[in-house]
């Protein structure tokens, strides 16, 4: 998936390669059957449940097809070819599970509807539902980028302002401590009552749940500056401006990236709880409303679309950090 | 600037200065007493003795960056309040920002006085000068010790300051990249007129590059004697005078007597 993983703390055997699985044509082929005989479980055996299989069908086939071109495009690219073989472990259970779970819900009925919908039956609420979840993807995606915008900027501004000002730092730096401990979705009540809109008190609560981790962080990366560095740039001619911005917030960027991810992820919780609450649109929203219909098909749809869109976040935000913390490549770790 | 423009400027006199210590357990720790030194402009001094006699202490004194409890420094009459461009320092541990390049490290002097523009074309000459060429783009955790040493030495280099304070800036060289940077420093003070405050640990590098040699004692850290040393520069290293003057100065570090001092230890 995303070019550095490494630094997300997954165990690796070997720390230097990234493709450590057995180099085996064997693997391969239990890929290509296991999904093979996902299709046909799907096919042939009979559904006791009503559902709409086609597309789940289409999906797996394109599974297969992809596969296929994965192994062609292995045959001439040495890259392909070591990512078909270390993949392979992995699509072979994935499959193995997609099967399992064929079989205990739409082929048997062993696990209770509406509760427990097979794979084939979110798929078709996607696809049914397309509209209304993409507007509401569309809804949520927009809040996010307001509130995120808006917290991260603030949070930046606070943080630089309290770490580099002592004064300050000792009077506020305790209020942006607490606020870190406090989930944004406490305030949910107050958010209702002085934001006339809903939007209002969702892009509140997520700028919250942004500023506070951002603010936190930023503030101690400053304070934390060597103060070699700082002597080292005052005799060399340094101004304030350039102490601060050149010295102090890029020496501060581990932490402040740390921030970052942090509120990364409490935003995430913020946006589905407060859209639940007062909202008309979004992801949570669908969530709420579709539990209300005990359609629990959708609200695992829902949940599916949440999860690719934040990952596509969280890989955005990791992107960004590697970015700019080049400069750390292999120096810590 | 011509050398003639700076011989007049880079004067520092420092007057009955003392500065004392608390350390981590309280005690305190008189790290120096009553220094008086004057520096003449364009003077180049070293300044040698044992490990812990103070001999940093006074170069960040004379930097800014540290502020005596006794006695007053002043640069041309002028009393040094803090830090400035005018007075370089290269620290003792080569103390880059690790987040910039070799290169952008030695530009930086440049940026913060806002000349970078003008003077763009400077940093390749000192990258040039300091054996970095090809290495522009790392970062300080990429290079050897000496090599950011080096890079150190460049970035206080770039800014063309009227006293140069250089706190063992060779020392993690080996012999031949030491002497070649001991010929460079000589070419820029030579066209330039610096005002140079060496420390060194290597008795053969103050001979060979000083006007004069302060020896330091410590506890207190005082200044025990000074040296002038006249011969003209360049001097020659295997020169009967040169390691007559060497063993003097050993001599009065009290090395040459002991049964088996090696002089690296100093
Ligand atoms: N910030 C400080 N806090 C406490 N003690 C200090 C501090 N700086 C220096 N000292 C003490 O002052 C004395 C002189 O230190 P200084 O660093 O000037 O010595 P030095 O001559 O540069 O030694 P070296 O050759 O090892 O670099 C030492 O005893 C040291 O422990
Ligand atoms: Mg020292």
């Amino acid at each position: 998936m995303s070019e550095k993983t490494e630094g997300r703390g997954l165990a690796r055997a070997v720390p230097s390669e990234r493709y450590w699985k057995p180099r085996s044509k064997a693997w391969v082929a239990a890929e290509g059957l296991s999904l093979a005989a996902l299709l046909t479980v799907n096919l042939l055996m009979p559904t006791v449940q009503e559902v709409e299989d086609l597309p789940y069908r289409i999906a797996v086939s394109l599974g297969l097809a992809f596969l296929a071109g994965a192994i062609v495009v292995s045959i001439f690219n040495e890259k392909a070819r070591s990512r078909l073989y270390h993949h392979a472990q992995f699509v072979f259970a994935l499959a193995l599970v997609l099967i399992a779970w064929d079989l205990v819900t739409e082929k048997s009925d062993l696990l209770p509807l509406p509760f427990f919908p097979s794979a084939a039956q979110i798929l078709q609420v996607i696809v049914e539902d397309y509209e209304k979840l993409l507007i509401s993807t569309a809804y949520s995606l927009r809040l996010l980028v307001v509130g995120f915008a808006i917290g991260t900027v603030s949070g930046l501004a606070t943080g630089i302002f309290l770490g580099w000002y002592r004064q300050w730092g000792y009077w506020v730096f305790p209020t942006v401590k607490i606020m870190s401990v406090i989930p944004a979705t406490a305030w949910i009540p107050v958010a209702m009552i002085v934001f006339p809109s809903s939007f209002g008190a969702e892009v509140f609560l997520i700028v919250l749940s942004v500023w506070s981790p951002v603010a936190y962080m930023t503030a101690t990366g400053i304070a934390g500056i060597p103060k070699a560095h700082i002597e080292a740039a005052l005799t060399l001619g340094a101004d304030e401006r350039f102490l601060l911005f050149k010295v102090a917030v890029p020496g501060a960027m581990p932490s402040i990236f740390i921030g970052i991810y942090t509120a990364t992820g409490l935003s995430f919780a913020t946006l589905v709880v407060s859209e639940m609450i007062g909202a008309k649109a979004g992801l949570g929203w669908y969530i709420n409303w579709a539990k209300s219909w005990s359609n629990y098909a959708k609200v695992y749809a829902s949940i599916v679309i949440m999860a690719i869109l934040f990952s596509l976040v969280m890989d955005l935000i990791f992107k960004l950090r590697d970015r700019a913390l080049v400069w750390q490549k292999g120096l810590i770790k | 600037m011509s050398a003639e423009a700076r011989t007049t400027e880079g004067a520092i006199k420092v007057e009955g200065v003392g500065r004392t210590y608390v350390d981590a357990y309280g005690h305190e720790v008189e790290a120096l007493r009553g220094i008086d030194l004057f520096v003449n402009p364009g003077e180049f001094v070293s300044l040698i003795g044992a490990s812990g006699c103070g001999k940093t202490t006074l170069l960040r004194l004379i930097s800014g960056l540290d502020k005596p409890q006794a006695g007053k420094l002043f640069l041309d009459g002028t009393e040094i309040a803090g830090p400035s461009h005018e007075r370089g320092l290269v620290f003792q541990q080569a103390n880059l920002f690790p987040w910039e390049t070799i290169e952008d490290n030695i530009a930086a002097g440049l940026k913060a006085r806002r000349v970078y523009k003008e003077k763009k074309k400077e940093v390749q000459r000192y990258i040039d000068m300091t054996g970095l060429k090809g290495f522009e783009r790392t970062y300080p955790h990429q290079v050897s010790g000496g090599m950011a040493q080096r890079a150190s030495l460049a970035r206080a280099l770039i800014n063309d300051p009227k006293v140069l304070l250089l706190d063992e800036p060779l020392g993690a060289l080996d012999a031949f990249t030491r002497m070649d940077l001991q010929d460079r420093l000589l070419e820029l003070w030579g066209e330039r007129g610096t005002t140079m405050i060496l420390v060194t640990h290597d008795v053969d590098e103050a001979v060979y590059l000083s006007d004069r040699i302060v020896i330091m004692t410590p506890r207190p850290g005082k200044i025990e004697e000074i040296i002038p040393l006249s011969s003209p520069r360049p001097r020659s290293r295997g020169d009967p005078e040169f390691l007559e003057l060497r063993t003097l100065i050993l001599e009065k570090l009290h090395f040459v007597s002991r049964p088996k001092g090696p002089e690296y230890f100093l």
